[in-house]
């Protein structure tokens, strides 16, 4: 069994009234990605910036490759690679002194931080904006030099908030791609999205907290087989007929959830539907079941803040 | 744990290298500002000042000179480069993520700020040797003062960006605070031409032992009295440099 290089034990984090991460008991093994997924305000970034050593909980413990990140928080922060949600470059400097900046936190020697910095340079290909400054480039750049500026230390584990929020298809690919590659080296990931196709693409695990607490955590598709089933039915409903629907679907005891102008039946086939139903084929649309049908399953429709 | 380390060294370079990108933008206003005000003050209000001991009156401000703006530099760099870096660009919140601790961060700001104290104190210095004004080698030691100076003042700056909001609470810190030194530690005016209770206060804020061994060292005249100020000075130094650490790890770390 691989070894859980981060552990965190009932994690507790509050400010003021707010509970912001609710006795949290994580474990990510080594060499996969892990997924945090959660509306806004599920406990995330709060979560995240504890694993990293920015901010202290105020309950639990967090070991990081077997040590206490209370004890050993320079020894922990060395071997990750932060790529953080906020645009933090150092605005005073250049795209390459950014990254040899960061190198020389890392006491990673002048010369060997210049050749990091024009590998990573390269990966994200931003080499042509080397001697740019940070004002001079766009948000997708930025957000692939985030990304370099975290591979400069080779890190053992990245933790990902966010890393693909504004870039465009194509970047994103490219993003994509290469966590898959640092994935293929043995690079464990901790991966925060609210993009449920990117959790899909690169997660072999994910968690979905909601509200500080984490209400469930298996493989993509176990998730989906458990939640939803491998095909989503969506009836279609005019303001006439939807009571009426819903309570035969209730009647019959399926599984649906209402989602406004349609309503999505889970754990079926078309068969049993339109037979409970009768006929509706012209307005019955029947697609495969993605992780976003979990994520809305588990944490409602609602907007939490 | 071990919160404080050689890892400032870091912090300190990263400021270093942005001032040798921009440093002709800043120059003019702690080189160029602090000579004029030598030369006006000193020549034009020396005109009508007699001194009792014969001195001129733009040598008598040259120390004071040199310590208020060695003050200015630390204060300016650790209140609105301070606040800037860790507000406005959440530069702290990118380096912390590494293997610097916050105490870390902090203290190459403040050393950073000693560094620009000592740019200051000693280009001053030059400006008014070549002037003449500067009569005695001790004045050799006052790159050594400004930069211990620089430190002091740098710590009560950076624990006052860290209990602020907002850029225009360095308003209240500058007038409430660092403009009265300037004008009541000695620069101007020896401290016996005011009352016995401006005095008495003069003697407790940070830029009046400052002020009196920068004096002493220009001079190359020393007196038994200056011992106290070097002592208020490391006092005031190591006990602002240690609360500034903690109330900015409060304020970074939430």
């Amino acid at each position: 069994m691989a070894m859980a290089v981060i552990v965190t034990e009932h994690v507790t984090k509050k400010f003021k009234d707010l509970v912001a991460v609710d006795d949290v008991s994580l474990e990510i093994e080594e060499g996969e990605c892990f997924g945090l997924l959660g509306p806004n305000g599920a406990g995330k970034t709060s979560l995240i910036r504890m694993i990293t050593a920015v901010s202290p909980p105020a309950g639990g413990t967090i070991r990081v490759m077997g040590k206490d990140l209370k004890m050993y928080p320079r020894q922990v922060k060395a071997v990750l690679g932060v790529v953080p949600q906020i645009d933090n470059l150092d605005i005073d400097l250049t795209v390459m002194q950014n990254l040899t900046t960061f190198a020389r936190y890392f006491s990673i020697p002048k010369d060997e931080a210049y050749r990091r910095s024009m590998e990573v340079l390269d990966i994200f290909q931003l080499e042509d904006k080397r001697n740019s400054h940070i004002r001079e480039l766009s948000g997708g750049m930025k957000r692939r030099l985030l990304l370099a500026r975290g591979l400069i230390n080779r890190p053992k584990i990245m933790i990902l908030d966010e890393p693909s929020i504004g870039l465009d298809p194509q970047a994103r690919h490219l993003v994509w791609r290469k966590l898959g590659e640092l994935k293929a080296q043995g690079v464990t990931q901790l991966l925060c999205t609210q993009n449920m196709e990117e959790a899909a693409t690169l997660c072999d695990r994910v968690t979905i907290m909601h509200l500080g607490k984490v209400l469930t955590q298996d493989s993509p598709q176990a998730l989906i087989a458990r939640y939803v089933g491998s095909e989503v039915l969506e009836v279609e409903v005019n303001s006439e007929d939807r009571d009426r629907i819903i309570e035969q679907l209730t009647g019959c005891e399926f599984d649906f959830m209402d989602a406004g102008d349609t309503i999505q039946v889970f754990h079926t086939n078309g068969e049993e539907l339109t037979r409970e139903l009768g006929d509706c084929t012209e307005r019955l649309e029947k697609r495969p079941a993605t992780l976003e049908d979990v994520f809305f399953r588990l944490t409602g429709r609602t907007l939490v803040e | 744990m071990k919160l404080l380390s050689w890892r400032f060294i870091p912090m300190w370079q990263r400021n270093r290298d942005v001032f040798l990108r921009l440093w002709h933008v800043e120059a003019p206003g702690f080189i160029a500002e602090p000579v004029l005000i030598l030369l006006a003050m000193g020549l034009g209000l020396g005109a009508y000042v007699g001194l009792i001991d014969g001195q001129k009156y733009i040598e008598f401000i040259v120390p004071g000179i040199i310590a208020s703006y060695a003050m200015f530099s630390a204060s300016f760099e650790c209140t609105y480069g301070t606040f800037w870096r860790m507000e406005e660009h959440k530069t702290f919140d990118a380096i912390i993520a590494t293997p610097l601790n916050v105490e870390d961060v902090i203290a190459g700001e403040i050393f950073w700020g000693a560094t620009r104290s000592l740019l200051t104190g000693s280009g001053i210095l030059v400006a008014a040797t070549a002037f003449q004004l500067v009569h005695s080698p001790w004045a050799l030691l006052i790159p050594v003062l400004s930069f211990v100076a620089g430190i002091m003042f740098s710590s009560i700056a950076v624990l006052f960006t860290s209990l602020v909001p907002s850029f225009y609470s360095f308003n209240y810190y500058f007038t409430l605070f660092i403009t009265p030194m300037f004008f009541f530690s000695g620069v101007f005016f020896p401290l016996s031409s005011f009352p016995k209770i401006v005095q008495t206060i003069s003697w407790v804020i940070p830029l009046t032992p400052v002020v009196n061994i920068a004096r002493a060292l220009v001079w190359g005249e020393f007196h038994p009295e200056l011992m106290v100020a070097l002592v208020t000075i490391i006092v005031l130094t190591a006990v602002f440099f240690c609360i500034s650490l903690v109330t900015m790890r409060r304020r970074i770390t939430i």
